[in-house]
């Protein structure tokens, strides 16, 4: 594994959310109302036993704590940090209905597992050897949960991904005032440190090792390669200077430097997550001028609205009900060409305008990888997602899907969760426990 | 890993935790739940001749915001038929033989007694415990804290049931009396294998001052309770103290009062208890508390390397003493940590108008930090305990010069003691 340079553009962010002291802590655990069957619960995807690690908290077992979330979601210090709260477990507490603000589920928890990260605790061991090993494609999330299951059940792994580094998308690509690189890096490790998997970088599936090759060396494969390069848009003027994918752009500028010191007018097309990571990113890159382009409006756009919310706070501006058409420039781009939409986003003719840009990052999805196990037979694909039953099963026996190059590219949260369930169907798979049933 | 394994009398537990004979322990599906849980025992509750109940039946103390600090209640003994109980702890105990169960009993005849604990035995309980406490209702009886009142009554009945019981037998005391230590005395020339306090303090939990009624409400009247929760928790402590510093009790003793979390419990065992038993907390907050409460013992036995709880049951009791053996020469003041001083003046209000006026506000204005003035501080205490940011004001030690002298060498035997700071 490479390690990430020291100089990076991602180091200049601040936490947004800043952590909890530990009399802010306190105050917080103590206002949780420890609700049995708890909403929170159920809106989590891993459905971390969140009233019980608040209340660890109270009573100073952090310790316990800490376990109490990792037992449910070996990334809960990053899930702490990069969870959509306001739509999950805080988003459900049951204060909301009373008119009382939530409690702070996820700075708790980042409190908690930070304490874990800080003490040096571990909490699992690798199970007995099982003689079984199973080849996990792509070192995200996903996959890093899954490996961490199956090596409690003591089955071997090996991770192989393409990149460099490890993490995923939780090191390329998580908003900096979130979390930065390094620190995605450092829980990795810290799930790796259970022992007994074995982690190939730089290893890209099929090309540098086929499916045959992993076959033979695998007992079972889980697929966890989440998502591939930023869709374009076959547009004129496409292929003028300064016109990249917001996904690519995120990792160049989290992984090392980016140079937007001529940049004065950004320009984001799209109206999802990733959109709205990358205008809050370039403004606080410095970019005077962070413009979204999106061809509906707040109340329907993908993105979350507290996301969007702070955007606005930050100065970000919106170009809504507008469709880039076209790009302008000579050599680099200078606008791009938008036609305006209407209510149901459909273009309204002689309403072309341009709106100026020198950067255009383009954030309107991301391809989906699924045709890379076209060479498996059984594995179906469907809108470029993999085709799995609830807990991760493909139609090919002994290979299961997680994640976003199953899900299509959901949350960090999700991908941990459907990485630890389909470990343990493989579990049943790999010991015939699943013919018992 | 730190053993949690408890011996109470020679009642075995897989863990010190055990449900206290009460509502939370009223049937098998209940104390079966409790285990799975990891409660490693459970008292029973109460046996005796089925009572008829009131409603309703529980009271509380709101504070601050959470419901039930304080608790009382006017609930009798069990209302389920005897042979329904001892089925169930028959077969609580087949599937959970490695649990403790503890029948708790109550009669009133030497005839009953015998009846009653051949019953318990032959279902399986581990252990008996006489109910010589409950302060409401079952004393105008004649039972409960009406025997746990009376040491020659306690004595004798203790005596019957010994002569019946082939499983160590506990006395639960009442803390409704003036001083435990004879009531516990009792108990063991009974020839009680331990006892177990407290059991709760009768009280009146509050009135409704738009109805003229005290609390709970039963249609036009109340009836006093017993007063359990938190609350009790430093009444319980004194009374389990007080028993383990005697030379002459030599019986081992299960903790009870207002434990609601690993840390209370560990504080029981330091003063000498063997096992705690818990109830409100759970009633409030359901079997689910015991997980935090094992594992935050077991953190705390491997922080202070105990292997087994008999490495620290009791290891606070020698430093529970007379006020006149307390060293008058150890001095501390309050020392205020500017950076996490939110400017509350909480300390400065409370020592100005609640002990020896001595933290008083910066006048110029520079800062929102008060300033102690050392030469009057007595180390009271009272603004660390107001202060609502852990750890900001401190209670440090200050070297005055005077070698430790306590009253009783003062008196007997003239050791200097330093001069009263604050007296004037």
């Amino acid at each position: 594994m490479s390690k990430l340079p020291d100089v990076r553009s991602e180091l200049t962010f601040e936490d947004f959310k800043a952590a909890l002291t530990d009399h802010q802590a306190m105050v917080e655990a103590n206002r949780c109302l420890y609700c049995y069957d708890a909403p929170c619960i159920k809106a989590c995807p891993t459905g971390i036993d969140i009233p019980s690690f608040i209340r660890k908290i109270a009573t100073g077992n952090i310790r316990g704590s800490a376990k109490t979330i990792f037992d449910s979601n070996i990334l809960g210090m990053s899930c702490a940090r990069v969870c959509p709260v306001e739509v999950l477990c805080e988003g459900d507490c049951v204060d909301n209905a009373a008119g009382i603000p939530p409690i702070k589920i996820g700075k708790l928890q980042r409190y908690a597992t930070d304490r874990a990260f800080e003490a040096g605790w571990t909490f699992y061991q690798a199970g007995p050897d099982t003689g079984k090993s199973v080849g996990l494609i792509g070192a995200g999330p996903a996959s890093l949960a899954a490996a961490h299951r199956l090596r409690r059940f003591g089955h071997r792994c090996t991770l192989y991904d393409k990149r460099d580094v490890i993490g995923g998308l939780n090191t390329t690509g998580v908003a900096p005032h979130k979390m930065k690189a390094d620190r995605s890096i450092t829980e990795a490790e810290w799930v790796l440190s259970i022992g007994g998997i074995d982690v190939q970088t730089g290893v890209s599936i099929p090309d540098d090792l086929t499916w045959e090759q992993l076959n033979e060396r695998h007992d079972a494969l889980f697929l966890g390669f989440g998502l591939g390069a930023d869709s374009a848009l076959d547009l004129p003027g496409k292929d003028l200077d300064g016109i990249e994918g917001a996904v690519d752009f995120i990792e160049r500028f989290k992984l090392g430097v980016v140079d937007l010191s001529g940049v004065q007018r950004a320009v984001v097309l799209g109206g999802g997550n990733t959109a709205l990571d990358a205008v809050r990113e370039l403004i606080t890159l410095g970019v005077p001028h962070v413009t979204m382009v999106y061809r509906g409006d707040a109340s329907n756009m993908s993105g979350y609205a507290h996301e969007w919310d702070a955007a606005k706070t930050e100065g970000v501006r919106a170009h809504w009900n507008a469709q880039p058409i076209g790009y302008v420039g000579e050599g680099r781009v200078s606008a791009v060409r938008c036609i305006q939409t209407s209510a149901d986003k459909r273009p309204v003719p002689g309403t072309e305008h341009e709106v100026p840009a020198d950067l255009v990052l383009l954030a309107v999805g991301q391809a989906k990888l699924g045709e890379l196990v076209a060479r498996l037979d059984g594995v179906a694909v469907e809108w470029g997602c993999i085709v799995t039953d609830a807990v991760g099963a493909t139609g090919r026996p002994g290979v299961y899907a997680a994640g976003d190059c199953r899900n299509g590219g959901k949350e960090v949260v999700n991908a941990v969760a459907e990485g630890r369930d389909a470990a343990i169907a493989i579990h049943a798979y790999l010991t015939g426990a699943d013919q018992d049933a | 890993m730190p053993d949690l394994t408890s011996n109470t009398a020679g009642i075995i537990s897989p863990n010190p935790f055990w449900l206290a004979s009460a509502p939370p322990a009223n049937s098998g599906a209940q104390v079966q739940r409790a285990f799975d849980a990891g409660w490693g025992g459970a008292v029973w509750k109460t046996l005796g001749q089925p009572i008829q109940n009131v409603s309703s039946r529980f009271g509380a103390i709101q504070w601050m915001g959470q419901n039930g600090v304080g608790f009382n209640n006017i609930e009798l003994i069990t209302d389920r038929p005897l042979d329904v109980n001892f089925r169930e702890i028959y077969e609580t105990k087949k599937r959970y033989p490695k649990h403790a169960i503890i029948a708790s009993l109550m009669v009133e005849t030497r005839e009953e007694w015998r009846e009653i604990i051949k019953r318990a035995e032959d279902a399986g309980a581990d252990g008996l415990e006489l109910n010589f406490g409950c302060p409401h209702g079952m004393c105008e009886r004649g039972m409960g804290s009406a025997v746990g009142q009376e040491p020659r009554v306690n004595e004798r009945i203790t005596g019957w049931v010994k002569e019946f019981a082939n499983v160590p037998v506990l006395v639960k005391l009442t803390p409704n009396v003036g001083d435990i230590l004879p009531h516990g005395l009792a108990a063991q020339a009974g020839g009680a294998d331990g006892v177990s306090l407290i059991n709760t303090i009768k009280s009146i939990i509050g009135v409704d001052i738009d109805r003229f009624v005290p609390e709970p409400r039963v249609s036009t009247k109340s009836t006093n309770g017993g007063y359990c929760g938190a609350a009790v928790r430093p009444i319980a402590l004194h009374m389990v103290a007080a028993l383990a510093r005697e030379p002459q009790f030599q019986i081992p003793i299960s903790g009870i009062g207002g434990i609601t979390n690993w840390r209370d419990a560990v504080e029981f065992l330091l003063l000498g208890s063997s096992s705690v038993q818990v109830c409100t907390e759970v009633m409030l907050r359901g079997y689910r508390i015991v997980e935090d409460m094992i594992e935050g013992l077991e953190d705390y036995m491997r922080a202070h390397d105990f292997a087994r709880l008999d490495d620290f049951v009791g290891k606070a009791v020698p430093a529970y003493s007379e006020w006149g053996n307390l060293d008058i020469n150890f001095e501390t003041i309050a020392k205020i940590d500017p950076a996490s001083c939110i400017g509350c003046n909480r300390c400065v209000v409370a020592c100005h108008d609640g002990a020896h006026q001595c933290i008083h506000i910066d006048e110029s204005g520079k800062t929102h930090v008060p300033f102690v003035d050392e030469s009057e501080c007595v180390g009271c205490n009272l603004c660390q305990i107001v202060c609502p940011v852990p750890g900001c004001i401190s209670m440090v030690e200050v070297d005055n010069g005077y070698p430790p002298a306590t009253w009783n060498e003062h008196v007997n035997e003239g050791v200097q003691v330093r001069p009263k700071k604050g007296a004037h």
